[in-house]
């Protein structure tokens, strides 16, 4: 029986860190907007610069009524966003918050968590499907295309650190980095590893559709995409999914490249309260990157995502593996 | 990039395709308004454009015909290119004057022109912040717009109004410039270069950006002139046609400004990439005119030629201008003896460049055909009227 409670405990933690983290990146998300558009966002609603504000967003709309569209699969409608939010908290299980803290240490968390996230495509089409709506639909298999696609030259440089590190367990990785700042896998193979980060980074914006890559929810040509018919808290769920996909790349990236919850002093500040504190601010960190790019690029067109996914990014990371590899037999 | 080669229906092995309709607006973000397209589109790729326009008629030249005079025809006129209404106003009552025989003074002529010059960049900031909105980079419309504000602030303190002035009167104008306006110009004038090579910067010189519209959308230099196009879509397609300096009305031939075209500098003439383009060199040459008529503006009385009366003599006239969005022509009719236009007939310059979109987005993408539109730059007010 204890067991069962310290499961039940160890998957209500992410989920907490997931609702939290949403609302007070929706407020950086405006904030950092609003900045860089040179105007201030929100500033005479929510307290102190709006900073309640994203509870009064929560709160409406989980007030709003659900809207089934006449026409749709009323299943499928209703599943999809439950299951582009499941994935992408399932994925949060292997997921190393601190040394001492991991829902599930499994010893191919990088593996599962790459599986489990391709769930979000089905969602994502059931969702297009279901809607009986022709721009949802067109969102949906742009979608779908972009994912499939830039899984590759994700999956691939994931493979680089993996051959680098030896290790497919994401606890291991970050034990490894252990030493500070020089120690991080960025660093290692110089410049193999940077590049293979660039990559990551890259394609992981296009799988979390967000600049220049959101074209499956492009808003100037496609309304907004497949979940164009959403309401209510089913709308909100997509958007919960993809602010938690966020950062679950950029905990990615800062487990993979920056040491994870390893201190960036070596042994100084390394305790395993810090750790959260490290995995957290670093994996904030590429959320914010994130944002700006949001605010700051145009958005490719689908070709051209393809064009860069397939003819740029994956024959670089196929070049970088061999690379890698070499230079880790040789050694 | 590539274009694509159009089948309407393609056949690969057993697996048939087949067109579908799609249906874009009246209600969709990136329409400009409401106009509807109805898109036959194979895949993404587009087969045939329908626009389908008329939800903003308001029956502009009937109203012209009803009112008491011809004076009350001047707000309406400004409804018509509501983000260019200065520029209406201008043509229509040089249109009138033409029809009177009526001269104005000099510093009303002056201030006709730094007015519809400042009408003509605020009006370009609109188009080139919208058309990065409607590809995907949203910080740009919001600089345009903070830069646009400072125009409208110019026109609030000259006329009250910040959108739709009624500031050109028959004869003369509303009112004369405040003391303040010269300092709020120089400032203006002063900052706005830095404030457009930012959003050089940011937009104009950037890789995806320049991917989105370099090859796409092309306008060839005779379909345009068969179409009828004016304005920056047709310089963009490299014919140097303004009519400030082939028809110079006002004292526009006082002035020393270029007339920028279209060169391909990204890809071939007349593309969406040269259209915008245009535009954003016209801001820095109107930037010029403004600077030379404010220096040469000669005192006067801004109303001593407004006549009490508007009755032309029977007649019809003709006159043509140039808006930001391209040729804009009114004309009158005069029966003679009544206060009120027999007949007024406008040429939108956006109904025209409208007209054009089916042929030049055929064979794209959906995400293209966003482009071209907002390449266009068209405003439905003025489609529609």
């Amino acid at each position: 029986m204890p067991e069962i409670f310290n499961m039940l405990i160890a998957s209500f933690i992410p989920l907490l860190f997931i609702l939290i983290y949403a609302v007070v990146i929706l407020w950086v998300e405006i904030k950092v907007a609003s900045h860089v558009q040179d105007r201030l966002g929100y500033m005479y609603t929510g307290g102190f610069h709006g900073i309640a504000q994203p509870i009064a967003d929560l709160l409406k709309l989980l007030t709003k009524e659900h809207i089934t569209p006449a026409n749709s699969d009323k299943i499928f409608f209703t599943l999809a966003p439950v299951l582009v939010f499941a994935s992408s908290y399932a994925a949060y299980a292997a997921l190393p918050f601190t040394s001492t803290f991991i829902a599930a240490n499994l010893n191919v968390g990088i593996f599962y968590i790459i599986a489990i996230t391709s769930f979000v495509v089905i969602g994502i089409l059931m969702a297009g499907w279901s809607s009986n709506n022709k721009y949802s639909l067109l969102g949906a298999m742009r979608s779908v295309a972009q994912i499939v696609s830039y899984e590759i030259p994700t999956v691939l440089s994931i493979l680089t650190v993996v051959v680098a590190v030896g290790t497919l367990n994401l606890q291991e990785i970050c034990e490894i980095q252990k030493g500070g700042i020089s120690s991080w896998n960025i660093f290692k193979y110089p410049p193999f590893m940077l590049i293979t980060f660039l990559i990551y980074f890259t394609a992981s914006l296009a799988e979390v559709n967000r600049t220049p890559f959101d074209i499956p929810e492009a808003e100037s040509e496609l309304v907004a995409g497949y979940h164009t018919e959403y309401t209510g808290m089913k709308f909100a769920m997509f958007y919960l999914a993809e602010y938690a996909n966020m950062f679950l790349v950029s905990g990615i990236a800062a487990i993979l490249f920056f040491g994870g919850w390893s201190s960036p002093f070596g042994k100084f500040l390394s305790s395993p309260g810090w750790g959260v504190f490290w995995f957290v601010s670093k994996g904030l960190f590429f959320v914010f990157l994130q944002i700006m790019l949001r605010w700051t690029l145009p958005r490719l067109r689908v070709d051209q995502l393809m064009y860069v996914s397939w003819k740029v990014l994956t024959p670089i990371s196929f070049v970088n593996l061999m690379m890698v590899g070499l230079w880790a037999i040789l050694k | 990039m590539a274009t694509f080669e159009i089948t309407t229906r393609s056949v690969r092995g057993d697996l048939k395709t087949d067109t579908m309709i799609l249906n874009m607006g009246p209600q969709h973000p990136s329409t400009h308004g409401v106009l509807r397209l109805e898109l036959v589109v194979d895949g993404e790729i587009i087969v045939d454009v329908i626009p389908h326009i008329g939800y903003l008629h308001r029956c502009f030249e009937k109203h012209a015909e009803q009112m008491t005079n011809y004076q009350q025809v001047i707000p309406y006129v400004d409804r018509m290119d509501y983000v260019a209404a200065m520029g209406n106003e201008l043509a229509y009552v040089l249109a009138v004057e033409k029809l009177m025989g009526l001269e104005v003074p000099e510093r009303v002529q002056y201030i006709r022109v730094i007015m519809a010059e400042l009408q003509r960049i605020a009006s370009h900031l609109l188009a080139v912040g919208t058309y990065g909105l409607d590809l995907g980079a949203f910080t740009p419309f919001l600089w345009c717009f903070r830069e646009r504000e400072k125009i409208l602030d110019l026109f609030e303190i000259t006329c009250g109004a910040r959108l739709l002035y009624n500031y050109i009167w028959v004869g003369g104008l509303s009112h004369d410039l405040p003391s303040e306006f010269g300092k709020k110009l120089k400032d203006f004038l002063k900052t706005f270069p830095k404030a457009l090579k930012e959003i050089n910067d940011l937009l104009t010189f950037n890789k995806i950006f320049i991917d989105r519209t370099a090859n796409i959308g092309v306008l060839p230099p005779d379909v345009a002139i068969n179409y009828g196009c004016s304005g920056p879509m047709l310089r963009g397609s490299g014919v140097k046609f303004d009519l400030r300096k082939n028809e110079p009305y006002l004292v526009y031939d006082r002035f020393e400004f270029d007339v920028p075209v279209g060169e391909g500098k990204m890809g071939t003439v007349g593309d969406c990439w040269d259209r915008y383009y245009v535009r954003v060199r016209e801001m820095e040459e109107s930037l010029k005119i403004i600077e030379q008529a404010w220096e040469q503006l000669p005192p006067g009385d801004v109303h001593s030629a407004i006549p009490k009366k508007v009755r032309p003599p029977q007649g019809e006239v003709y006159f043509r201008t140039e808006n930001p969005r391209g040729e804009i022509g009114f004309y009158i009719i005069s029966d003679g003896h009544s206060a009120s236009p027999f007949r007024v007939k406008a040429r939108a310059p956006s109904f025209v460049n409208l007209s054009v979109l089916p042929e030049i987005s055929r064979g794209y993408m959906i995400a293209d055909l966003v482009a071209i539109l907002g390449s266009v730059d068209i405003v439905l007010g003025e489609v529609d009227r």
